[in-house]
């Protein structure tokens, strides 16, 4: 093989590559503008690293940034629903206080997917655990098996709903991760909402994204760890 | 003529007795359409308490549905003549009070009309999907029993058959009892005691179902119960409630044991308003002390001592059940232990309930539902028991 | 003659009774109008089938957005007069469901509102 050849090769590489990149920004823009063609693949597994000592107290704007997207009333009776919620929480030892946001942990072994009877819970490939509403019964097994109490059911009927969210009576609902949003490549309402970007939402899976780099690197724990679940959600200073 | 006239009579009660059991499955049936329009707001249930009284009445009734097959078992499986003879009667109230409970499951449902979707989708890894297919089975095992026993030529049947439905049965109250095991996240339940705890409550509370049945049934005949069989009868279902007795004061001691159990068996059995209040009045004096003395004081233990025993386990049955399944709800979830926390949905609170009108009215209708089929089919078919004289 | 004229046309008009709407089901106010995503007459057999489909890849897979989108039916569908495919006896999903006596969910959660409108009316 002489030289040239090799000098050639490298450069076709080099060239097509480039392309490549120059390319693909636009194809993922076509794929936004049309909506997404492609079955998602557990090469992601998205996730949230949520960062507790810059939740502010008293700030609820992640909540409501959740209602909204989501079209929920933001009641807070016992038979309203809540997808996400702020937890306050007091250390009984050291006194120490501290809030957070609580909802779906998107396990990867989730519990409310073991027990469902006609398979309405799911996880999608992406990582993201869903209540397919048009399987649920309304039986409720789910929402006694889940370890955060992450689950609502809708207790009446409802009207006015969002056409990109879906709710209806009877059935069991929580967190989403906003998939309709994220499948056109945005974030969670509740990552863009947060003032103080302690929200961090990213793919697990790739050793490269922020989400990944940061876990790396600073001290992280999932809830109910010794459950085994391996949640998407992590909280940081706990 | 003087014959006829008390016949009459009793026939207008039996038919008053129908309609009664008819109009409170009507409205069984008015609560559950209220329910479909309105939502699972007309109840006291919610999302911290997600099964109620209906759940009660429904697993109080499968589980007692099971445990009245031990009449039949221990007389098809263990040859003894005295049970022998009540085993239809006892089939029939097996698959009666296992309509009423699957009925009342069902009619609970969020979106009861998808109940096709139940049957298409199954998800294998669900003890609940499992269940609905070991309760559906059960009605086919029974009901071949039943054919076996009561048609001459399929007599030779008759033992296999019955050995089917003993291990069907034994299966089924381990799957009632899984579904609360496999929920490990919850205080209450996660506990592998569960399945041999809901046999034994299976057994006790079937027999003293058996007992009301069977006592209504003589009476209403003018027949005396052959004082030797009452007298099994009654020392067998004396054992079962203290058995019940044992695996519920077991359950509860293991639990002090765990430290991060200590909270939750002071919540259930000491400071939890209600609850242990219906723990100890509920099931422990009514369920257990007072029948066990009727069954076994010297004085006491004739049949209407025994009928009231009876009556009263099964009071207990439906106090246990209430204060294990809404009481283990209320109980909040420890999401993070070592900490005191609070939220607007609950977390670190214990959930209200108060059973509201249309869930009682579907759970009595599925008592009515019981009541409707056991009271037709002695009517229709022999389930009376024919004492083989010289029972032994 | 003249009878068997009579019956011809009688006939006829049967038939084209039949090929656009059916007798008593009220015309449908299509919508937008355009052409459907498939051949009207196949659809009317088998939008379900369509629906079903999209459904489940929607939720299961995320693929969103196709033709055979429920919003996207709606988008097209919905009344110019209300923004609405269901709610008046001629209201696209709803008059001939009522007409053909069945009996749908869907509008129990889903929107039925064209979502373009929506956002108009939020700005
Ligand atoms: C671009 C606009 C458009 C879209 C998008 C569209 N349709 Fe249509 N559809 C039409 C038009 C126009 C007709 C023809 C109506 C006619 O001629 O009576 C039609 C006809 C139909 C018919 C037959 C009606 C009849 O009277 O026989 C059905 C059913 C139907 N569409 C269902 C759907 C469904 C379901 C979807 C979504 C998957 C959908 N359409 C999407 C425009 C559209
Ligand atoms: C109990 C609520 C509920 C009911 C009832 C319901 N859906 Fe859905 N549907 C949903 C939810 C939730 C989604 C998921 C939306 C998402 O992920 O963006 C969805 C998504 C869809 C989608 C894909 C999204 C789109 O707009 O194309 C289709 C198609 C669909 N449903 C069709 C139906 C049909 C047809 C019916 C009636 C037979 C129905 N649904 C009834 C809740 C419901
Ligand atoms: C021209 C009449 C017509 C129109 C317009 C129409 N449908 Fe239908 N649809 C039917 C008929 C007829 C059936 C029942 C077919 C069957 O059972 O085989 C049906 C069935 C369905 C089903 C399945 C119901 C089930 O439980 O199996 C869904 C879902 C559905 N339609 C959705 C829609 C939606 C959404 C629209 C409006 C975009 C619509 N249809 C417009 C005639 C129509």
């Amino acid at each position: 093989m002489s030289d040239t050849n090799v000098q050639r090769r490298q450069f076709l590489k080099t060239s097509v590559g480039a392309a490549a990149v120059a390319i693909a920004p636009g194809m993922l823009l076509f794929d936004m503008a049309h909506g997404k063609s492609d079955p998602v693949s557990s090469k992601v597994r998205w996730g949230m690293l949520i960062d507790t000592a810059n939740c502010a107290d008293g700030c609820n704007d992640c909540v409501t940034a959740c209602n909204k997207e989501n079209g929920l009333s933001g009641g807070l009776s016992p038979t309203d629903s809540q997808w996400m919620r702020k937890v306050e929480l007091k250390d009984m030892r050291s006194g120490r206080t501290l809030a957070l946001p609580m909802m779906c942990q998107h396990c990867e072994e989730p519990p409310c997917v073991d027990v469902c009877p006609t398979g309405a819970s799911f996880k999608r490939a992406d990582g993201i655990v869903l209540v397919d509403k048009h399987l649920c019964i309304g039986c409720r097994y789910c929402m006694m098996a889940c370890p955060y109490k992450a689950r609502s059911f809708v207790h009446e009927p409802l009207h006015d709903q969002k056409p990109d969210v879906p709710r209806g009576r009877g059935t069991v609902e929580s967190c989403t991760m906003c998939v309709h949003r994220v499948d056109k490549g945005q974030q969670p309402a509740c990552a863009e909402a947060c003032p103080n970007k302690s929200i961090l939402f990213g793919n697990l899976n790739d050793p490269e994204s922020e989400i990944s780099k940061k876990i790396r690197t600073v001290q992280s724990t999932q809830i109910r760890a010794d459950l085994g679940l391996n949640t998407g959600i992590r909280y940081q200073g706990i | 003529m003087t014959s006829h006239s008390p016949l009459r009579f009793k026939n207008r009660i039996y038919y008053s007795l129908v309609a009664a059991g008819g109009l409170v499955v009507l409205m069984g049936l008015y609560a559950a359409h209220m329910m479909e329009e309105h939502g699972h707001i007309i109840t006291g249930m919610n999302n911290q308490i997600v099964w109620g009284i209906p759940h009660v009445f429904a697993i109080f009734l499968i589980v007692t549905a099971s445990g009245v097959l031990n009449v039949s078992s221990i007389g098809s499986v263990f040859n003894k003549p005295a049970y022998k003879a009540r085993a239809p009667l006892a089939g029939l109230l097996s698959i009666a009070m296992l309509a009423g409970g699957l009925t009342v499951l069902m009619l609970d449902l969020g979106r009861p009309d998808r109940i096709i979707v139940a049957m298409t989708h199954f998800n294998p890894t669900s003890v609940f999907a499992w269940n609905i297919f070991l309760y559906s089975g059960m009605f086919a095992a029974v009901a071949f029993y039943l054919w076996t026993m009561m048609e001459k030529r399929m007599n030779p049947w008759s033992k296999p058959a019955g050995l089917l439905v003993f291990v069907w049965r034994f299966v089924l109250t381990t799957g009632t009892g899984v579904i609360f095991s496999f929920l490990v996240a919850r205080q209450a339940y996660g506990t592998a005691i569960l399945p041999p705890m809901f046999i034994v409550m299976s057994f006790a509370w079937g027999m003293a179902v058996f007992h009301v049945v069977q006592a209504a049934i003589y009476e209403w005949n003018g027949k005396l119960l052959d004082a030797y069989v009452q007298k099994r009868m009654k020392n067998l279902m004396g054992i079962f409630v203290i058995a019940t007795l044992y695996f519920v004061a077991a359950y509860h001691l293991t639990n002090l044991y765990f430290a991060r159990q200590a909270e939750f068996e002071r919540f259930i059995l000491f400071d939890g308003g209600v609850y242990p209040l219906v723990f100890w009045v509920g099931y422990f004096l009514f369920g257990n002390l007072i029948p066990l003395l009727l069954i076994y004081h010297p004085a006491l233990g004739k049949s209407k001592c025994i009928l009231f025993a009876s009556l009263l386990i099964i009071l207990g049955g439906f106090s246990l059940l209430y204060v294990f399944i809404i009481g283990g709800q209320a109980f909040p979830l420890s999401i993070f232990p070592g900490y005191e926390v609070s939220s607007s949905f609950g977390d670190g609170a214990i959930g209200l309930y108060r059973p509201s009108m249309p869930e009682i009215m579907l759970g009595m209708g599925a008592v009515g539902v019981s009541f409707l089929i056991t009271a037709i089919g002695i009517r229709m078919l022999d389930f009376v028991p024919h004492e083989i004289p010289k029972s032994r | 003659m003249l009878k068997l004229f009579a019956l011809l046309a009688a006939l006829c008009m049967c038939a084209s009774a039949d090929a656009t709407e059916s007798y008593g089901m009220p015309k449908l106010d299509i919508g937008k109008g355009g052409q459907c995503v498939e051949e009207p007459q196949w659809m009317r057999k088998n939008h379900m089938k369509v629906l079903f489909q999209q459904r489940d890849e929607t939720v299961h897979q995320g693929i969103r957005d196709g033709k055979y989108s429920l919003k996207n039916c709606i988008e097209c569908h919905a009344s110019l007069r209300d923004n609405s495919v269901i709610g008046r006896a001629d209201s696209f999903c709803e008059g001939c469901h009522r007409y053909e006596a069945v009996k749908i969910d869907c509008f129990e959660c889903h929107s039925s509102k064209r979502s373009s409108a929506l956002v108009q009316k939020e700005h």
